[in-house]
């Protein structure tokens, strides 16, 4: 007779058979179309037409814009939470709500709104205008795209950065105190580096969405200013150059892997669940 | 040599281990254990963690399958029998009670997966609450409770379902010491009132002494002996069970023929027989067992080198000839006097070398290392 | 200091709700307008509830969720108890690897992977329109699974491992002590894990963009309005959903806050009985 926990095993059967069919195998489909043409001969067209002036543009764009996009949130987030994880217990609840109500209302909608305020005629312009400033001009520049990934995906920053803040045990910092550090000397050298995971998984969690955005720059960039996601979504939804837009996600992928793997060499933390999930 | 156990309890064989071994990972942590058990028994499973004695428990419950050997129960064997087919059950190491349950709903749980009526478990989850002093705490949450409480239900989750043996896996290592000590004389009075088999793994020698009827003593996976704790501690089989069960001066010596042995350059009447000529032993004396006389009378003399006052008695340390005794007296001696002892022959306990003999038995570095090791290990583990 | 950071979470705060204010103002527009405001009105608010499509939209997005979500934290759920019990660590960590590829890709990448999927499907079976319902619903369930399986996974290993093994003890078959006592345990996760799928799968747009035909969402459809002008009554549909999500939200904290109001008035109490 053959014992219960060996059986058990095999409630993870379903999962693993759909991880393979719709997991590993669209993955592979991604690579096959990167490599053929359309009649499904193998070829490096594909990849060698994403060399071009115009797609090589693209896609330094999207990395520099991410990149300081991240970085902006990175600056904002930390002290957002390291205020909120040093708060009172109930008054930190009402708080990381506050941080998360915003993304329960769909993003598409919040973007368009965020065009009322930033436009030439906009709030803020009014705003500015009432107190007698300048104007300036914000939509359909690079910075109002970046404010859109700013805007879209702060939340993400703050949310592991505070939970990995709010874990650090408080008698390591009276430790610190009392063996005569300074404030600024306890931030730096006991808080930032015992929050280094949380800061390391809010970076991916804001990066990979910002580099894949296709949404943002069409609505605050006005068009002008194309983005990886923005070329892949054209591929497949005007151009039907599937093979093309494989390869650009092919590329993106790769890309993506690589800051990946770059990013935990900073990390010694096993990633299994990591501070991704609060 | 080894010894039958005489007063045996009740009567048939009830569980019966034979040369069950197991590995985890590659690490032998059974090697080829026999044992049995017998009806209406108190048998206490006694050594440091890592010995084997949890992994013999959870086979018997049918929570591990042994590698290799047989498990037979009431004379059928049962080697891959699952746990709910085992008219075992067993009280956990914490516990394990469903927090989700009240005490009533835990109690009654095993009644429930059997069908039984909804009267018959109602009168009997309530005569249980009675037996373990719980009255009046059916709708109680679990969680509320004291450590002491939690175990008194766990104990009544267990007997209820009347089995035939009960497993309990260091039930008391997480309460207090006054509270434990209650603890032990209730559940030895409940093993009596029910005529069930208490299987009992603990790694506490004061505890198997005080309760058991018989004393398993394991150590790396084997079993050291098997005896009434008075045997185990009067008549230790090697020098493993001698130091983990109380304190004891071990020192080599030379069985020179039956009744004489040699040790510490001196030949000493004894009770012992049945070894070669001249084989070299281990000799136990108890601390407790040494008199102090003057250095005129005396069989041995040494200095005094530490004092320590333990309340009832000094715990003194003497060397002699390089060898640091630990000796038990209610007179004060001073640090640094000479003073003779003397053994009476029957304080004597020689032993058969064994792979332990030389690992224990001198107190120079007066500490009970061994002792604090396998509790800390123990505290690891829990 | 304190002033300091009473005005950096002012700020941030008023950052991130900004634009929904301002949806939230515009959606009582008198007039057509989402950038010109002209007039106190509950004009749209009447005119969503006539808004079939709209209407429609929500409801797909609601059968979408509850069922993606459904069905994931089945398969997900039965998933983390299979692998709870895995011994080897290495199978493990690559199952793990690839079931948290969906949260760890980009979306668009998600999206374009499964469309190619379906799309090569109906073409080898000849199908004219090789995306629909049962396609987005798969999708659905493929980036749902992963946190599922985050959430649940972990209960997993909290639970004291000798609770199922007190069930089996008192005569539970393996399958009883699952239900009776193992779920009831990890209860708290499948909750976290369900409400988590039911926000991400409400939420979705760009895999929905990818692998969806004719199924039109709530996000979809606010995607096409985008393409030419959105009038107030979509912002008057997000504003009431917004509200209704604040006070679910609120409703859940509700006894929380009275236990936290109990807990003053103790310590009130007791420091008076001092004084």
């Amino acid at each position: 007779m053959k014992r219960a926990p060996s059986l058990r095993k095999f409630a993870a059967a379903p999962h693993l058979v759909w991880s393979v069919l719709f997991i590993i195998a669209p993955l592979l489909f991604v690579a096959y179309y990167a490599f053929t043409d359309s009649t499904g001969a193998f070829t490096l067209s594909n990849i060698a037409a994403l060399t071009s002036a115009n797609y090589r543009m693209t896609f330094m764009r999207s990395i520099s814009y991410s990149l300081i996009a991240t970085v902006i949130c990175l600056v904002i987030a930390y002290p957002v939470a390291y205020i909120i994880a040093r708060s009172r217990k109930h008054v930190q609840g009402t708080l990381i709500m506050l941080i998360m109500l915003p993304m329960w209302m769909n993003l598409l909608i919040r973007t368009y709104s965020w065009m009322a305020i930033i436009q030439d005629t906009g709030f803020l312009n009014e705003i500015l205008n009432a107190v007698g400033l300048p104007k300036i001009h914000i939509i359909n520049t690079p910075g109002a795209v970046v404010l859109g990934m700013v805007y879209n995906y702060l939340p993400y920053m703050i949310l592991p950065i505070y939970s990995v803040i709010v874990k650090i045990d408080h008698r390591l910092i009276e430790a610190a105190k009392d063996l005569g550090a300074s404030g600024l000397q306890v931030l730096t050298k006991i808080t930032l580096p015992l929050s280094i995971s949380g800061i390391i998984s809010g970076i991916t969690m804001v990066f990979v969405p910002s580099i894949s955005t296709f949404y943002i720059s069409q609505k605050l960039g006005g068009g002008n200013y194309d983005m990886i996601g923005d070329a892949i979504e054209r591929q497949f939804m005007s151009n039907y150059n599937y093979n093309l837009g494989a390869a650009m996600s092919f590329v993106l992928m790769i890309l993506i892997l690589l800051c990946m793997a770059l990013m935990n060499r900073f990390s010694d933390d096993d990633a299994e669940t990591g501070g991704m999930i609060i | 040599m080894k010894k039958t156990v005489e007063n045996k309890p009740g009567g048939g064989k009830i569980v019966e281990l034979k040369n069950i071994s197991k590995a985890f990972g590659g690490e032998r942590v059974l090697d080829s254990i026999s044992l049995d058990i017998h009806d209406d028994e108190f048998i206490t499973l006694l050594g440091p963690s890592g010995c084997g004695k949890t992994t013999t428990l959870r086979i018997i419950g049918g929570f591990e399958t042994a590698d290799s050997g047989d498990v037979f129960f009431d004379g059928k064997k049962i080697n891959s029998l699952p746990p709910h087919k085992r008219s075992v059950n067993t009280v956990f190491q914490r516990y394990a009670l469903f927090p989700h349950l009240n005490v009533y709903e835990n109690i009654a749980f095993g009644l429930r997966i059997a069908k039984k009526p909804e009267a018959e478990i109602r009168s009997a989850v309530k005569t249980m609450l009675a037996k373990v002093n719980l009255s009046g705490f059916e709708r109680r949450h679990v969680e509320s409770l004291s450590g002491g409480q939690q175990q008194r239900v766990a104990i009544a989750r267990a007997l209820v379902n009347q089995p035939r043996v009960l497993l309990l896996d260091e039930p008391l290592g997480a309460l207090d010491l006054k509270l434990r000590k209650d603890m032990q004389r209730e559940l030895k009075e409940m093993q009596k009132n029910t005529g069930i088999t208490f299987i009992y793994v603990t790694h506490d020698q004061e505890e198997a002494l005080s309760m058991s009827d018989t004393i398993v003593v394991m150590a790396d996976g084997k079993i050291q002996q098997i005896g009434r704790p008075e045997d185990i501690y009067n008549e230790p089989e090697n020098a493993f069970v001698a130091n983990f069960i109380g304190e004891s001066n071990i020192v080599d010596g030379v069985m020179l023929e039956d009744y004489l042995v040699s040790f510490a350059g001196q030949t000493f009447k004894c009770e012992d027989k049945g070894f070669g000529k001249n084989e070299p032993v281990d000799v136990v004396v108890r601390p407790e067992d040494i008199d102090i006389v003057s250095v005129a009378d005396s069989m041995l003399t040494g200095d005094v080198e530490s004092v320590t006052f333990k309340g009832d008695y000094y715990e003194i340390i003497v060397d002699i000839e390089g060898f640091k005794w630990m000796i038990e007296t209610t007179d004060r001696q001073a640090v640094g006097a000479t003073i003779g002892i003397s053994i009476d022959p029957y304080e004597i306990q020689v032993m058969r070398k064994s792979i332990y003999s030389g690992t224990f038995g001198d107190y120079s570095s007066f500490s009970d290392e061994i002792d604090t090791m396998s509790d800390a290990k123990a505290g690891e583990e829990a | 200091m304190k002033v300091l950071s009473k005005l950096c979470m002012f700020l941030v705060f008023f950052f991130l709700y900004a634009p929904i204010i301002v949806l939230i103002l515009f959606s009582f527009n008198a007039g057509r307008s989402t950038g010109v405001f002209s007039g106190f009105s509950l004009y749209w608010y009447k005119e969503i509830f006539q808004n079939r499509t709209a209407l429609n939209a929500l409801l797909n997005s609601l059968i979408l969720a509850l069922s993606s979500a459904g069905i994931a934290t089945v398969l997900g759920t039965a998933a983390a108890a299979g692998l709870h019990k895995f011994r080897g660590k290495y199978t493990k960590a690559v199952i793990m690897n690839v079931t948290n590829v969906p949260m760890m890709n980009p979306d668009i990448v998600t999206g374009v992977s499964m469309m190619l999927l379906f799309v090569f499907i109906g073409r080898a079976l000849g199908a004219s329109n090789s995306l629909n319902f049962a396609t987005l619903l798969i999708a659905h369930v493929t980036f749902n699974l992963p946190y599922v399986i985050v959430s649940v996974l972990p209960k997993f290993k909290q639970m004291d491992k000798n609770l199922p093994e007190a069930a089996l003890d008192l005569g539970c078959t393996p399958l009883q002590a699952f239900f009776k006592i193992e779920i009831p345990q990890i209860m708290p996760g499948i909750f976290t894990g369900f409400v988590m799928a039911v926000t991400l799968s409400i939420d979705d747009f760009v895999i929905s963009h990818f692998t969806s035909s004719g199924f039109q969402t709530l996000p979809l459809l606010i995607y096409s309005m985008t393409k030419k002008t959105v009038t107030p009554d979509m912002y008057a549909l997000s504003t009431l959903i917004f509200v209704t999500i604040l006070l679910l939200m609120l409703l859940s904290n509700l006894p929380s806050f009275a236990d936290q109001r109990k807990e003053n008035k103790r310590i009130r109490k007791a420091s008076q009985k001092k004084g």
